[in-house]
């Protein structure tokens, strides 16, 4: 199978639905003449063109809400935010116009946007562009969330997204661009709202979602080397539609589980995650679910200290090992 | 255009060293202009050459936007700067930070991330303040700073003081939203801010006529908000000063906004590792404005035409600067980094200074 980046799984898929669907406008600061700020759009406009692949202005609360409008009449924009830290601008049109005007109307409007771009910290470029809002979307009705952790998965669900009639948010990452996985040739997508098991284990699941994913498959193998614990690895994928049934099937075989994730506690997926295995397999549990997410304050700028400001492999361990 | 700015009074159009503001200048203070954007430009040449590391050593991480070329505008508005005059501007920071008289030092360490930066390495690069110098930052967002702009003009007219805040931001920021309701609050209420347009022709890899629909300038948009406005030519830290300072006048005696365009043009890639630099803009418009378009340059020339300075004194002030910057790499090195419970201060007010604010209910959510 060919082996690819996840920048470069992307990149296919847009290719490949611009293709299939002439509705499909991929539009964005620099995505066009300068291919992409992270190149993920890189030769996309020489291949497809002015009508195709659009360069916007820096007016993220315009354009954004411009494609959500546009998205109402049946062209299919997929927007990329440079980085997600800059939806704040737009977060109107994203959260007030995107995600209410099916339902205000009755189910007259539906809004078929993708809106994707990288959100993740752990790249010393300050709390301004260090956000990660999968938590604030997943809980907005009317929004569907997805992280992507491995090219694979990012082509795949890319393409769903696409697909999709509602409004989908695509959330990538920096520090993932350039990693590289095995991804078939040709047509394949992957449903929203289904988790996948990264790694299985009998021991302990270690639910995740994003680059805490890579976090905990090394946390896995220190454990299993070290410690003679088999971990389980639950990577959700998609955030809301939520697969919980994968969740409580691998909670009721290893009966303890702990959430991973970069995004900040309070309010954060772990704790939805939490909530929904108390509630729904309590008996089962051998120990409280545990959670593990980014030191609870703004980004820190100092390189050295970022690095411990979010979940890394040896704080796995150790937290696995209060319970294990 | 019935709100164009009025020319300053008594001058010759072309040569903006004969207005008043400019004659009051003197030779110490036209020296410390020199200076001071000699001090900016190896500040960030220095700042350039660690952040591409030595030795397969990295030493700073995130962006670095330089500043080269566009020095006249931060120094030239600085000098002007009273007792009650602001800055605030976006991410392209450190010069304005130099300007208003933030040490090299604290600068350089927060690149480095050290506990002695100016933010104590919590802000990095895009992120300096020094509210004691009247400097609010330091913006990441393109165009957030401008409402706050506003809001500190509004601050100051609130409590009836005289001055103003000048109000950065690029070509490319003006198309935000943000900037749009700024100006209409700043026309509606009358505050004393100064809206300051770098125009470097490019945001990111996006020339200014990809960017924006404008007529005449995109400084003429203030005109919809009957806010006076002008264009000034970047490369002349006289006309910088004649020009601003009737905004500054402005502001302090009819508490009133502009909005000036400044043209001036960036020497290198919108940050270090902006790859194409050299791919949209043609190499040839680089150079010619390398060679004859250097604020630097220019300004230099003109002290030596007006014999305030020789080729030999600006040797010594090029070289102090570049004995100053190189001293700030080394108190950078020699600085800790910040701690690990470093991370979760500076967060709340009332939590740092527990008062009885800060010590009701819970702050933070980690375990
Ligand atoms: C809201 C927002 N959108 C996008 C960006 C990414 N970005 C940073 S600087 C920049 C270009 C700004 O150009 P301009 O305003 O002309 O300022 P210059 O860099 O030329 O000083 C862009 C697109 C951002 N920081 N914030
Ligand atoms: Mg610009």
């Amino acid at each position: 199978m060919p082996v690819i980046t996840y920048r470069e799984a992307i990149r296919h898929a847009l290719d490949e639905e611009l293709a299939r669907d002439e509705n499909v406008v991929v539009m964005g600061e620099e995505v066009a003449q300068y291919d992409g700020a992270y190149k993920v759009t890189e030769g996309l406009w020489k291949k497809w063109g002015d009508k195709r692949v659009v360069d916007t202005p820096i007016s993220e609360a315009g354009f954004i809400g411009m494609g959500i409008g546009a998205s109402m009449l049946g062209v299919r924009p997929v927007m990329e935010l440079m980085f997600w830290s800059f939806a704040y601008v737009a977060w109107d049109q994203m959260i007030n116009n995107a995600a209410s005007v099916r339902y205000m109307s009755g189910g007259k409007i539906n809004c078929p946007i993708v809106i994707r771009g990288p959100a993740n910290g752990g790249t010393n470029v300050g709390a301004t562009h260090s956000h990660t809002p999968e938590n604030f979307i997943a809980n907005t009705p009317g929004l569907k969330v997805i992280c992507p952790v491995t090219p694979y998965d990012a082509k795949g669900l890319m393409k769903s997204a696409i697909r999709d009639n509602d409004p989908v948010y695509v959330m990538e990452n920096t520090l993932l661009y350039g990693m590289s996985g095995e991804v078939p040739e040709g047509e394949y997508t992957i449903p929203l709202g289904v988790a996948d098991v990264k790694r299985t284990g009998s021991d302990i699941s270690l639910i995740c979602h994003g680059r805490a994913v890579l976090t905990c498959l090394e946390a896995a193998e220190i454990l299993a080397a070290q410690h003679g614990i088999d971990c389980e690895v639950v990577d959700l994928r998609s955030i809301r539609p939520l697969d919980e049934e994968t969740i409580l099937e691998s909670v009721r075989k290893t009966h303890k589980a702990i959430y991973v994730e970069e995004n900040k506690p309070f309010c954060g997926v772990g704790a939805q995650i939490a909530s929904l295995i108390q509630d729904k397999c309590f008996d089962d549990l051998d120990a409280p679910v545990l959670r593990i997410s980014a030191v609870d304050a703004p980004a820190i700028y100092s390189p050295p200290l970022e690095k411990l400001q979010l979940p890394y492999p040896d704080q796995v361990v150790a937290k696995v090992l209060e319970i294990a | 255009m019935n709100s164009v700015a009025e020319k300053p009074k008594h001058v010759d159009p072309t040569d903006f060293a004969a207005a008043a503001i400019n004659q009051a200048l003197s030779r110490e203070r036209k020296i410390k202009i020199l200076s001071d954007m000699v001090r900016i430009r190896r500040f960030e040449e220095k700042a350039g050459e660690y952040y591409k590391g030595k030795g397969g050593q990295t030493f700073m991480g995130g962006f670095l936007h330089r500043y080269d070329g566009q020095e006249s505008i931060a120094v030239g508005c600085a000098s002007l700067m009273g007792p009650n005059d602001h800055m605030i501007t976006a991410y392209r920071d450190h010069a304005h930070a130099l300007a208003v008289g933030m040490g090299m030092n604290e600068c350089m360490a927060e690149l480095f991330g050290r506990a002695t930066g100016c933010s104590k390495g919590k802000g990095g690069s895009m992120h300096y303040f020094a509210p004691d110098k009247n400097y609010w930052g330091g913006h990441g967002i393109v165009g957030g700073q401008t409402p706050l702009g506003a809001g500190i003009a509004y601050g100051l007219k609130f409590k009836g003081l005289t001055g103003s805040c000048m109000t950065f931001m690029g070509d490319g920021a003006v198309n935000q939203g943000a900037y749009h309701e700024a100006l209409n609050l700043a026309g509606l209420f009358d505050l004393p801010v100064i809206f300051v347009i770098e125009n470097n022709g490019y945001s990111m890899g996006t020339s200014q006529c990809r960017s924006s629909a404008y007529k005449n300038c995109l400084a003429y948009r203030a005109d919809g908000y009957d806010i006076v406005w002008d264009l000034i030519n970047g490369w002349d830290v006289y006309e910088v000063r004649a020009k601003m300072q009737i905004a500054v006048e402005r502001a302090h005696k009819e508490c009133r906004p502009t909005v000036v365009e400044i043209n001036t043009y960036r020497h290198y890639g919108h940050s270090v590792s902006d790859a194409k630099a050299k791919v949209y803009r043609p190499e040839d418009e680089i150079e010619r404005y390398k060679q004859h378009f250097d604020p630097i340059n220019l300004w230099k020339n003109r002290l030596v035409e007006e014999s305030v300075v020789t080729e030999s004194e600006y040797e010594t002030i090029d070289n102090d600067a570049k004995a100053e910057a190189q001293s700030s790499i080394e108190f950078s090195l020699a600085s800790p980094f910040p701690e690990f419970e470093d991370i979760t201060k500076d967060v709340y007010f009332e939590v740092d200074e527990f008062t009885a604010a800060g010590r009701t209910g819970r702050h933070f959510f980690n375990d």
